[in-house]
């Protein structure tokens, strides 16, 4: 059974068994608006939760993308950098960045579910 | 992600930020102005609009004034390196205020009124986060040979891009012919309004000056016409660059001279053998023997896009420079960059490396501008 857990830096992760995909919410493209480029990590990386693992720059500026969880890098999106518009079309289905053998499982119950991070954002606005 | 919201208290308005709102405009604080930096539209596609048909920007933020005095043009000679005495009613002037060390303070637009009885009066336009420092300098050095008014509260728009002159020629018939760098008074539906060719977009265009009263009835009257669209701030940045045009304060300021920043042009052969402008020993000096450092176009050979600040080197590691200004350009279809090297890198096809987040990625020096200008000149 798959879950989606999202974090403050309104990033999404889907989880398969122990491989989440990871991506940046709608939310999230819509203030960064129309993006031009995509960096997505190679396969093998280990990362920390909260650490750089991807690129996301729109006209205006880069931003980093955070892995919500701690792991290694199984792939990553190689269809995102010849196509970074997809981040804007489609950010939370074919616009994902990477997926990740999560080393924790237990780290997910420090992000926040659907109906949490739909409160989080309206906050914001 | 996201920025954070800053209070919108203290920050100064333009006559359109009603309009701007209305418009859907996401506003952010600009040189102590509420400024849009896009429209619904978004940046990319504001962009290309411009190049395409034509953009309706507000830059009331800027600064308007005027100098008036029968020794106007050695006052304001004394400041700057332009040849003002050599500028005809109706001609614009781009130029640079300079200082003793012959660091740019600002650069400015400088037109003589096309209108009789104006031969007297030079009408000046500062960027907006330098307009006090600049008036009180200018004042501060007349020393009595000329009158300093600013319009505060004039309105100041921008109509750029190749449908421009169609549009506005709608309004104003004579705006069609005003070859660029020109400037007349004409009347739009009523208004008294004041006409400059010029832009910041390479484009084809106009910057029309407007009293406040009636700047949001003739936004709304060019924004209803057939291809004209609001553009914000975002996108006026990203034309400027793919233009090759300098932003005070990131691409030029106190700590680059004019032929640092590759605007030699900007001196007037009469000034180039007569100086008397600040900083005139060391600019002239640098005019004839080149300068240690030098402004160029840098295009980043891959996809990523290098910012303001990133570290230019050369093949062997050593830093030879820093980007001022960078990013995607829309209309070239790839990242663009200017910045300053070291003047032995300086020619154009020199490869050098960009370190972008921690990694050297390889680019070369290229001329500028980087989407070929536009301007009207019959």
């Amino acid at each position: 059974m798959s879950q989606t857990r999202f974090t403050k830096d309104h990033e999404w992760i889907k989880i398969d068994g122990n491989i989440g995909t990871v991506g940046i919410t709608q939310f999230a493209q819509g203030q960064l608006g129309d993006i031009v480029f995509v960096e997505v990590p190679a396969a093998g990386k280990t990362i920390k939760a909260g650490g750089e693992a991807a690129v996301v720059e729109s006209v205006k500026a880069a931003s980093e993308v955070y892995s919500p969880v701690s792991g290694t890098v199984k792939e990553g999106n190689a269809a995102l950098p010849d196509a970074p518009e997809t981040v804007n079309s489609d950010p939370e289905g074919k616009g994902w960045f990477f997926k990740i053998e999560l080393s924790d499982l237990k780290e997910l119950d420090g992000l926040m579910d659907q109906a949490a991070y739909e409160k989080f954002c309206a906050e914001l606005a | 992600m996201p920025g954070t919201d800053i209070t919108a208290e203290n920050l100064k308005t333009t006559p359109l930020d009603a309009l701007h709102v209305s418009l859907g405009a996401k506003m952010v604080p600009f040189a102590s102005y509420n400024m849009p930096v896009q429209y619904p539209l978004g940046v990319l596609k504001e962009h290309l609009h411009t190049r395409e048909h034509a953009g309706l920007f507000d830059v009331s933020h800027m600064g308007q004034g005027e100098l008036t005095g029968t020794d106007v043009d050695a006052a304001l000679e004394a400041l700057v390196p332009g040849d003002l005495k050599g500028l005809k009613p109706g001609q614009i002037r781009y130029t640079l205020l300079l200082n003793e060390d012959g660091g740019i303070i600002d650069d400015l637009m400088v037109t003589r009124p096309a209108e009789p009885g104006k031969e007297n009066t030079l009408y000046l336009v500062v960027n907006a986060a330098c307009k006090d420092g600049d008036f009180a300098h200018i004042a501060s050095k007349l020393q009595g040979r000329a009158t300093l008014t600013r319009f505060e509260t004039a309105a100041l728009l921008a109509l750029q891009g190749p449908t421009a002159a169609k549009t506005l020629a709608h309004f104003i018939p004579a705006a069609a012919a005003m070859p660029f760098m020109t400037s007349r008074v004409d009347m739009f539906d009523g208004v008294p309004v004041r006409l400059f060719r010029s832009g910041y977009t390479g484009e084809d265009g106009y910057e029309i000056s407007i009293p406040a009263a009636s700047a949001e009835k003739v936004a709304k009257a060019l924004l209803a016409q057939p291809g004209v669209q609001p553009i914000g701030l975002g996108a006026r940045d990203s034309l400027r660059l793919e233009a090759g045009l300098c932003l005070y304060g990131s691409d030029i300021d106190t700590t680059t001279t004019p032929t640092e920043a590759a605007l030699n042009w900007v001196i007037g052969a009469r000034r180039r053998a007569e100086g008397g402008f600040p900083g005139a020993a060391k600019i002239l000096d640098q005019v004839k023997n080149g300068a240690g450092k030098k402004r160029v176009g840098i295009k980043p050979l891959g996809k990523a896009p290098a910012r303001g600040h990133t570290e230019i080197q050369d093949g062997n590691g050593n830093k030879i420079g820093e980007i001022t200004s960078g990013g995607f350009g829309p209309s070239y279809n790839g990242p663009v960059a200017m910045g300053y090297v070291d003047s032995a890198f300086a020619k154009a096809g020199t490869k050098v490396a960009l370190i972008v987040r921690g990694q050297p990625l390889p680019a070369e020096i290229t001329a500028m501008p980087f989407t070929p200008h536009r301007y009207f000149k019959p």
